[in-house]
């Protein structure tokens, strides 16, 4: 039998050169070690999505008796509560995010310290007068506005709850993955082998990567990644509006140069997500206060990208829709007018896109950036992170009550498949989107034009688009 | 009344091997050490799991009264009878049970041994032995609370003595679970020609159509040897998506639950649950108070 078994380790080991299962470098590693702590589930990366999904599963019931560790390479930040002026990174925080996060008690926590809900979104053209305007019929909450800041001290909290089941190493980063032969017949450990760069090192039957779109799990897992990176920069910055307003819509405007967003704050600050090219943004940053302001206020009330075709064109097609749907058009509005910008909340970071071509191994899952990038001008990002959370977390919940092996492909394989069927249409739709909205031709200005007049005046397609970006 | 009881088990244990076929043997042992891979040999059973393992589990917790979600098979003393390489042993140690897995084959014993062992809870709470269930009579006589004997019943050689053996070992009250495969035409055309000659689901030879056992007979003897059968539930292997779901018609495969009747004679525990219907709790993540 000893002679089968070295048989089969050898064809077992000839057999993983080809196909999906193969990941990265191995090592097989005897039984020394034994010797590190071996947890159910190893999360990479202690940020927003991160954090949650941890948070998640140290919550879940069927996850009682688990062993699970969150591995975060920065400092922990402790904040109870927060400085009075606004942070420069906030998310628009979708219903169903919501939704994940009071199931674990976050969301509790975030609405006692800060957010700002609304109900409309404004969207529209620099080069045109179309514009497509969302809101829920009952004038529900459309989403919310929140810090970045403000939802990771939720999750710590929340982390804090169960920690005695999810231990989380701060100023931990991870510097080498040892992958596992899918399907051991030899003496080697099943586990994946995580090694921190201070030597540590653990043991877990499933790892996740939350560690951002340069995830270092997935390159060490060798799965492709298509990106992209955009000619683009945004910059972020905490606003000061001229007069206090009931700031409950949140305002984007397509430049050709990128989208300029005002999400409200506060009922007398709104924040600035401004998207546009490396130099432009680099312009914004090292401009006096008063200037950037008037930039802003430019940007969104300034008509100069017009041109008479276009709105004629546009007007046109207005007055048809108005002769087949009466209700179908509304007035543009303009949004508030700032006054100052908060000192030293000016920031620029590079955009891209990218997609993962694989979310799932044998012992490993991407979710959030790792797996997925998007441009900014949906406010998804996040969104589609806490998306794959709730997936993800529901498979390995119903794979922990049949007794399953957690880092089994059966159940991550069902998570891939649902969540790159959303995402993938989501991302490739935004990155339309963007191209299409970077352009001052004409004919693609008219193409657009026309398709967001007709689309603001078809409920039926406005209220799909907005059951979609909601999940 | 004892005197003949000893004398029974002192018979059985002279003819120590003879619920298990020598023949039977010989086919598992070429495939000790195939049991892990979960596309290979054995993908069948392991994707059996996801219907037996919720069967076994949901029938227990509606059993109960007292227990809780994140160790739902706490403090249950299972025997995993022709337990091979451990396939459905592990998910009952996960889910928190004591189990002890034979198996007559050493090679499997050592196999599941082998793969147990870099899980530490694992490690802790199954133990395998090389044995045949007539073999540990003796010395676990009414210890377990549960017996499953998932495609076994289709091996053995002496059905009968099968079942009074569970009995002995299994304390009153107990549950024994069954999955096997029925005798029928239809048994004949998918179990064997399809599964094994044409779409090689399972090992050629792995099953021999004169072994396998009607449910009428199987609750037959169950109900003759001090046992009441609770429920009995067809199962379907689809080949295309590699997965098991259960069928009103028991005409391939199927599962059997059944109760061994108390210590007086009485009959099945109460329902602590208010529950009549034998329905599955929902397995979607559920939160912690």
């Amino acid at each position: 039998t000893s002679a089968v078994m070295a048989v089969a380790c050898g064809r077992g080991l000839l057999a993983l050169l080809a196909g999906r299962l193969r990941a990265g470098s191995r090592v097989p590693l005897r039984s020394v070690a034994a010797a590190a702590p071996l947890y159910d589930v190893v999360v990479s990366g202690g940020g927003m999505v991160g954090s949650a999904m941890a948070a998640v599963l140290g919550h879940d019931i069927h996850f009682h008796d688990k062993k699970i560790a969150l591995l975060e390479a920065g400092p922990r930040k402790e904040c109870d509560h927060m400085p009075d002026s606004y942070s420069n990174r906030v998310s628009s925080i979708s219903p169903g995010s919501a939704t994940l996060l009071s199931s674990f008690g976050a969301w509790d926590h975030v609405c006692s310290l800060r957010l700002k809900p609304f109900r409309r979104m404004q969207v529209w053209d620099a080069c045109s007068e179309a514009m497509i305007v969302f809101e829920k019929d009952d004038l529900d909450d459309m989403g919310y506005i929140v810090e970045n800041d403000v939802i990771m001290s939720a999750l710590t909290k929340q982390l804090d709850a169960v920690a005695d089941r999810v231990e989380v190493f701060y100023r931990s980063r991870a510097v080498g993955y040892t992958w596992p032969l899918p399907s051991h017949s030899c003496d080697t450990s099943p586990w994946v082998q995580i090694e921190l760069a201070d030597g540590r090192r653990l043991q877990t039957k499933l790892l996740i990567g939350a560690d951002g779109h340069n995830s270092v799990v997935r390159k060490e897992a060798e799965i492709k990644n298509i990106e992209h990176r955009y000619d683009q920069s945004a910059v972020v910055a905490t606003l000061h509006l001229s007069e206090a307003t009931d700031n409950n819509v949140a305002w984007q405007r397509f430049l050709p140069t990128g989208p300029i967003a005002l999400l409200p704050l506060s009922d007398t600050a709104s924040s600035l997500v401004w998207s546009t090219s490396h130099e432009h943004a680099s312009e914004l940053l090292g401009m006096d206060e008063e200037s950037f302001v008037d930039s802003i206020n430019s940007a969104f009330w300034s008509n100069v990208n017009h041109s008479d075709f276009i709105d004629t064109a546009g007007a046109m097609f207005r007055s048809a829709i108005s002769l087949l749907k009466p209700s179908g058009t509304a007035v543009r509005q303009l949004p508030p007018s700032v006054a100052k910008v908060d000192p030293g909340s000016r920031a620029m970071f590079p955009l891209g896109m990218g997609h993962a071509t694989e979310y799932v191994r044998h012992r490993v899952a991407l979710i959030g950036d790792a797996a997925h990038r998007v441009h900014p001008l949906a406010g998804q990002g996040v969104n589609l992170g806490f998306g794959d959370i709730a997936c993800l977390a529901h498979h390995l919940s119903a794979a922990a009550f049949n007794g399953s092996d957690l880092g089994s492909l059966k159940h991550l394989l069902k998570f891939e498949t649902e969540r790159q069927r959303h995402n993938v249409s989501l991302i490739a739709a935004v990155d339309v989107l963007k191209r299409l909205y970077s352009t001052r031709l004409a004919p693609l200005v008219l193409l657009r034009t026309w398709g967001l007049q007709a689309t603001n005046a078809l409920p039926p397609v406005k209220e799909q688009i907005m059951a979609f970006a909601s999940k | 009344q004892l005197s003949l009881f000893r004398f029974t088990v002192k018979r059985l244990f002279s003819t120590s091997r003879s619920s298990v076929d020598s023949k039977e043997m010989k086919k598992f042992q070429l495939l000790a050490h195939k049991w892990w891979d979960e596309e290979g040999e054995y993908s069948a059973l392991h994707s059996m799991n996801d219907i037996r393992v919720p069967f076994i589990r949901d029938t227990l917790l509606n059993m109960s009264s007292n227990y809780h979600l994140g160790n739902p098979l706490s403090g249950v003393k299972i025997l995993d009878v022709g337990c091979g390489g451990g396939l459905l042993s592990e998910p009952l140690g996960r889910l928190g049970a004591s189990v002890t897995g034979i198996d007559p084959l050493e090679d499997n014993i050592r196999t599941a041994d082998q793969h147990k062992s870099f899980d530490p809870v694992l490690a802790k709470r199954i133990q395998y032995k090389s044995s045949s269930l007539e073999e540990i009579v003796e010395e676990s006589m009414e210890t377990f609370d549960v017996i499953v004997a998932s495609e076994v019943v289709e091996h053995v050689a002496d059905l009968e003595m099968f079942i009074k053996c569970c009995s002995r070992v299994l304390k009153p009250e107990g549950s024994l679970f069954i999955t096997t495969i029925n005798k029928t035409q239809l048994s004949y055309i998918l179990g064997i020609v399809v599964a094994e000659k044409i779409m090689g689901i399972v090992p050629e030879g792995t099953h021999e159509w004169e072994k396998f056992v009607p449910p009428e007979e199987l609750e037959r003897l169950l109900e003759s040897n001090g046992f009441s059968v609770k429920t009995v539930n067809g199962m379907l292997y689809n080949p295309l998506s590699g997965s098991w779901s259960w069928m009103e018609s028991m005409s391939v495969n199927y599962a059997m639950h059944a109760v061994k009747s108390g210590a007086r004679g009485q009959s099945s525990p109460t329902d602590a649950l208010s529950e009549s219907e034998s329905e599955q709790p929902s397995a979607t993540a559920g939160t912690a108070v």
